[in-house]
């Protein structure tokens, strides 16, 4: 008598929903993958390269495309859940087409998207011609052109904004999106890299180094790339007639405030949980912690479990993670579900 | 002579009663604002004293006010007021029907049915006797709903009661009593009498049934006496002190008298005003929207009459002017709290050497002062700059690069010398340039040129200025097809009462939809410079319900004019939320000839509602 | 050396252990965000009189912290109130009733 495999659905197809579609296939269940692009891969397909070693994004995305070999999961691009219904039995995925999927389990990957830097209206960004933010510069390094003031000329001076949309309590994000920092330290020596005559300056709360070889990127940073780095939170921005940008901020270090003037102003924005997350959290009974990110049961015992049995959560829609820490944590996800659906299966054969 | 023991309570209650409040009053007048003596006089045989007694019988007596906010509860006020004023009234001239004359012992008519004992001798006192126990019927019928509402506040619509002091419980139990005990004492003595009416007849025939009724009217008697007294009393110490000072206040302000930036005797007898009736905790929105009922006008007025004013409680407050529009009473609650921040606020005025002075200013036509919190949203400033630029505007951009504050926040953090320093170095500036007319972005600002800066030239908020520039046909806007909500900022509706200017702007080239709590009814947006020690949370929770109630109206933009506003509510908005000279800019075009005509036909239709 | 802001008279230290902290006391009873303060340095950067005189919002909100007020009142007094600060403050402080609150702590304890 065979038996047919328990079913999984992953809502999301980025870095965490594929690294666990393929972990739960290999070992034999039976795996949905749900994506609403066109295409899966998240937020990996706009990166140009990862920190902390300068990887090509293009790496993991091939690594994630061919999986582990054995039973490749269902993969359905297109499919927007807009909904979760928890039952006892078999949780129902509908989505917006109308069409029903029935789970013994359901992984939710939905990730995050980033900050809308236009809510930061003193910063200028969509005012002012130059100022962008730094997903706008992986797209720019990306394209291969150089990088150019809207005018077409070479910017001499840029600067990095750290925290934008990230421990704000005026813009209700008070949480730390933990990997700004970091695209900071990377973007700055890449922009260091692309215009070697270019003179760059970082303006930082505080430089969250807390990953591998990241305390020794900031260094090299200082060292070999001679980047600036300026203790001091930017007030506001405002633009001078040949459209270039007047920076505000204090250099706290030396408690004297500064006024200084750039052709091209990077916001590092930090990360917000993915749209939709938060009707289909509400929709399956879940709860919210710090920031709209889904909360799960337990931050040390059980990260990827939630208060709903069944519905588990990875990946950046339950909190702000590196590429790398996705992985594992859809790694660990893995774990939880495997152990939970053998549970499952013991109890439905008593 | 009519005469009884039991009057003295009575009588020299009434007396202490006049005393002091011939004191005080002389007192207050004494220190009035100098030039108001003079104003007094000059309008005192104008129309305008017939304006004020109307006044005094529409809102004294009928309440008119307290009914438009609700019914039930305006009956109560007016059932108490205008039903104790009838039974004096009538009570006179029933005393003088039955004596021929006017002139009793004072409480004669307040002790009738105990000194005329003969039954009706007419038909007109018996019409009157039906008349004086009908109108203590109303009476009795208002004190029920004012106890019931003490404990379901919800009965006169108001969701909280003022918490009052032991004193006001004291005055109020007193007042309770007057009335119910009038009712057993004319009672009681119709009972052995017969000279009651249709409530008091019946009423005493029950009493004499199993009661020895004539004794026992004598103790009624004595003990509606002693509350009579014992309330007189009370009233120079309680709350009660506004039945006869609002009249006063009435008159004062009818003859042009208001409270400006010193604190005078019409301050103080506008502050004695306060009925405490608490209508103005129920339109505040740190009670409705922030769950905090305990700094609003009532407890603040309260406060400077025990000498006990709290600084926390005293800058509580965002000043956002709802509850002036709300007080039955018509006091100037804002102007008062910032004359008290006077004494809850150190200032120090040389502390401002450093503003700098003497700097060379460009001339122009006209100047534009963005204010500060503009520069924190630069669409604003950036939206006006391309206005001036397209309307071929000679102008100067004061405040372009850095600013000195208008001074108004000083101000109404109380400190009143410190703000003029501001105010005396901007001014300045602003005259050095020569400009013919003064525009500015912020509603703050705005309120500060007009009222402090006594500038000789045109001052005007963009909002103002923006429909000039159209109607002169200097820029043209097109239409934008879109359906658009506009939130009136504090300072500039109910503090500088600009209502249908920006309407007939944004009409001009927007599908404006009307909201219920709009103009003097607006919501406060929470941003207020006025209030300073509200915590965020607070603050948060204001913005929040603010924005939440203008997204409900299903509109494409949230229009205002004020930077401070489009803060605080595009923090908690969904809809986007743009200033109207960003609509103007970002709708604004240049155009060939032959387009002109539709453009023709809006702004006839502009200058027509203008 | 240029200025170090207004003058600390008690040398170069800061005297942890021996300062006086009622002011601090002071405002962290009527305001207690005032000890929220990570000194990002967002308020002075916009402050309306920093641009024009030697006013620093963030140093005075940590000197307080740290119990040095030497010199205080007459930094206090150069505050505007305009606002801003509190506009741009991260972590949501009341800077304006920071100072309002310092000014009644200065006048309540006499300190200089």
């Amino acid at each position: 008598m065979t038996k047919t495999p328990q079913h999984i659905i992953i809502i999301g197809g980025g870095p965490a929903g594929l690294e666990a579609a393929s972990c739960l296939g290999e070992v034999g269940y039976k795996v949905t993958l749900l994506e609403k692009e066109e295409q899966t891969g998240g937020k990996l397909r706009l990166w140009y390269k990862l920190f902390p070693g300068f990887r090509p994004s293009g790496e993991v995305r091939e690594y994630l495309a061919n999986g582990h070999k054995m039973n490749q999961p269902e993969i359905v691009t297109k499919a927007e859940v807009i909904r979760v219904d928890p039952e006892t039995d078999h949780h129902q995925v509908v989505l917006a087409d109308g069409q029903t999927l029935k789970a013994d389990a359901v992984l939710i990957a939905t990730g995050f998207q980033v900050f809308n830097a236009e809510k930061k209206e003193e910063y200028g960004y969509k005012i002012y011609d130059n100022v962008i933010t730094s997903v706008d510069l992986e797209a720019q390094f990306k394209s291969g052109n150089p990088v150019k003031t809207v005018a077409g000329a070479t910017p001499q001076r840029i600067a990095f904004i750290h925290c934008v949309g990230s421990r704000d309590k005026k813009v209700g994000n008070i949480y730390c999106s933990r990997v700004c920092c970091i695209t900071g330290v990377k973007q700055a020596i890449e922009m260091k890299e692309h215009l070697p005559k270019a003179e760059i300056f970082n303006f930082y709360m505080d430089m969250r180094m807390f990953g591998q070889n990241f305390e020794e990127l900031y260094i090299e940073a200082q060292q070999k790339w001679g980047i600036t780095f300026i203790r001091g939170r930017v007030s506001e921005i405002a633009e001078n007639m040949d459209g270039s940008l007047q920076l505000k901020a204090e250099d706290t270090l030396s408690g004297r405030p500064m006024k200084m003037n750039f052709d091209l102003v990077v916001l590092l924005v930090g990360m917000v949980p993915a749209t939709g997350t938060e009707a289909l959290g509400k929709s399956a009974g879940l709860a919210f912690s710090s920031g709209n990110f889904l909360a799960s049961n337990d931050t040390h015992f059980n990260q990827n479990e939630t208060h709903t049995p069944g519905i588990f959560v990875t990946g950046t829609c339950r909190e702000p993670l590196s590429v790398a820490e996705t992985l594992t944590d859809a790694r660990a996800a893995t774990v939880r579900i495997i152990s939970w659906l053998r549970e499952k299966e013991m109890k439905s054969n008593n | 002579m009519h005469y009884s023991l039991f009057v003295i309570p009575f009588t020299a209650g009434m007396i202490i009663l006049t005393v002091l409040l011939a004191f005080r009053y002389i007192k207050w007048l004494g220190s009035l604002e100098a030039g108001n003596l003079t104003k007094i006089g000059l309008n005192l045989f104008t129309v305008k004293t017939l304006y004020a007694v109307r006044e005094v019988f529409m809102e004294c007596l009928l309440h008119r006010k307290v009914f438009k906010n609700n019914r039930m509860l305006g009956y109560m006020h007016m059932s108490l007021a205008f039903g104790w004023f009838m039974l004096i009234v009538i009570g006179k001239l029933e005393t003088f029907f039955y004596t021929g004359k006017f002139a009793n012992e004072f409480y004669y008519p307040v002790f009738f049915r105990f000194f005329e004992l003969t039954p009706h001798k007419s038909l007109m006192l018996f019409v009157f006797n039906a008349a004086m126990d009908f109108t203590l019927l109303v009476v009795l019928s208002g004190i029920v709903v004012a106890i019931l509402r003490r404990f379901r506040p919800a009965i006169t619509g108001m969701k909280k009661n003022t918490k009052h002091s032991t004193g006001d419980r004291l005055a109020l139990t007193a007042l309770w009593l007057i009335f119910p005990l009038r009712l057993l004492a004319e009672s009681a003595t119709a009972g052995y009498a017969q000279n009651g009416s249709f409530m008091t007849q019946p009423l005493g025939d029950f009493l004499a049934f199993f009661l020895p009724v004539q004794t026992l009217s004598i103790v009624f008697w004595w003990m509606y006496s002693i509350s009579l007294g014992a309330f007189m009393v009370s009233i120079p110490f309680s709350r009660y002190m506004h039945i006869p000072t609002e009249i006063l206040l009435i008159f004062l302000r009818n003859w042009g008298l208001k409270t400006n930036d010193k604190f005078t005797g019409f301050s103080e007898i506008e502050i004695q005003s306060c009925s405490r009736c608490g209508i103005c905790i129920d339109t505040c929105q740190m009670n409705s929207q922030g769950n905090n009922c305990t700094s609003q006008m009532v407890y603040f007025l309260r406060d400077y009459r025990y000498n006990q004013l709290r600084p926390d409680l005293t800058d509580n407050c965002l000043l956002c002017g709802r509850c002036n529009v709300a007080c039955p009473v018509g006091i100037d609650l804002t102007q008062q709290r910032i004359l008290k921040r006077k004494k809850t606020t150190f200032e120090q005025p040389e502390g401002f050497k450093y503003l700098p002075v003497n700097q060379p200013v460009a001339k122009a036509d006209v100047v534009y002062f963005a204010g500060c919190m503009s520069h924190l949203s630069p669409t604003i400033s950036r939206s006006m700059e391309k206005i001036f630029k397209a309307a071929k505007v000679n102008y100067l951009f004061l405040d372009k690069n850095d600013s000195v504050c208008c001074g108004r926040p000083l101000k109404l953090s109380g400190q009143f010398e410190a703000a003029k320093k501001l105010v005396e170095n901007n001014r300045q500036r602003i005259i050095a340039s020569g400009a013919k007319t003064l525009v500015t972005s912020c509603p703050i600002c705005y309120k500060s040129f007009k009222e402090d800066y006594h500038l000789n030239i045109e001052v005007l908020h963009h909002s103002e200025y923006l429909p000039g520039l159209i109607l002169q046909k200097r820029i043209s806007v097109l239409p934008s097809g879109k359906k658009v909500v506009f939130h009136d900022p504090c300072e500039l509706g109910r503090g500088s009462d600009i209502y249908i200017q920006p309407r007939i702007l944004l009409k001009h080239f927007n599908n404006l939809v009307p909201l219920i709590q709009e103009k003097e009814n607006s919501l406060c947006c929470g941003g207020s410079l006025g209030n300073l020690s509200m915590n965020p949370d607070e603050r948060c929770a204001i913005q929040k319900a603010t924005s939440e109630y203008l997204n409900s109206a299903d509109a494409e933009i949230i229009a205002t004019s004020c930077p401070m506003c489009k803060k605080s509510i595009a923090q908690f908005s969904d809809t986007p939320v743009k200033d109207i000279a960003e609509l103007v800019a970002a709708n604004l075009e240049t155009m060939p000839e032959s387009q002109k005509s539709l453009k023709h036909q809006k702004e006839k239709e502009m200058i027509e509602i203008l | 050396m240029k200025d170090w802001g207004y003058s600390i008279l008690k040398g170069r230290q800061i005297d942890f252990e021996n300062n006086d902290f009622s002011i601090s006391e002071f405002v962290a009873q009527h305001e207690p965000s005032f000890k929220w303060c990570i000194g990002c340095g967002s308020c002075t950067a916009t402050c309306s009189a920093a641009r024009l005189t030697n006013f620093n919002p963030r140093k005075i909100n940590l000197l307080i912290q740290r119990g040095e007020t030497k010199g205080l009142a007459e930094e206090v007094a150069k505050c505007m109130m305009c606002g801003k600060c509190q506009l741009v403050c991260p972590r949501g402080i009341n800077t304006r009733n920071v100072i309002q609150n310092i000014k009644r702590a200065l006048n309540t304890c006499h300190a200089l």
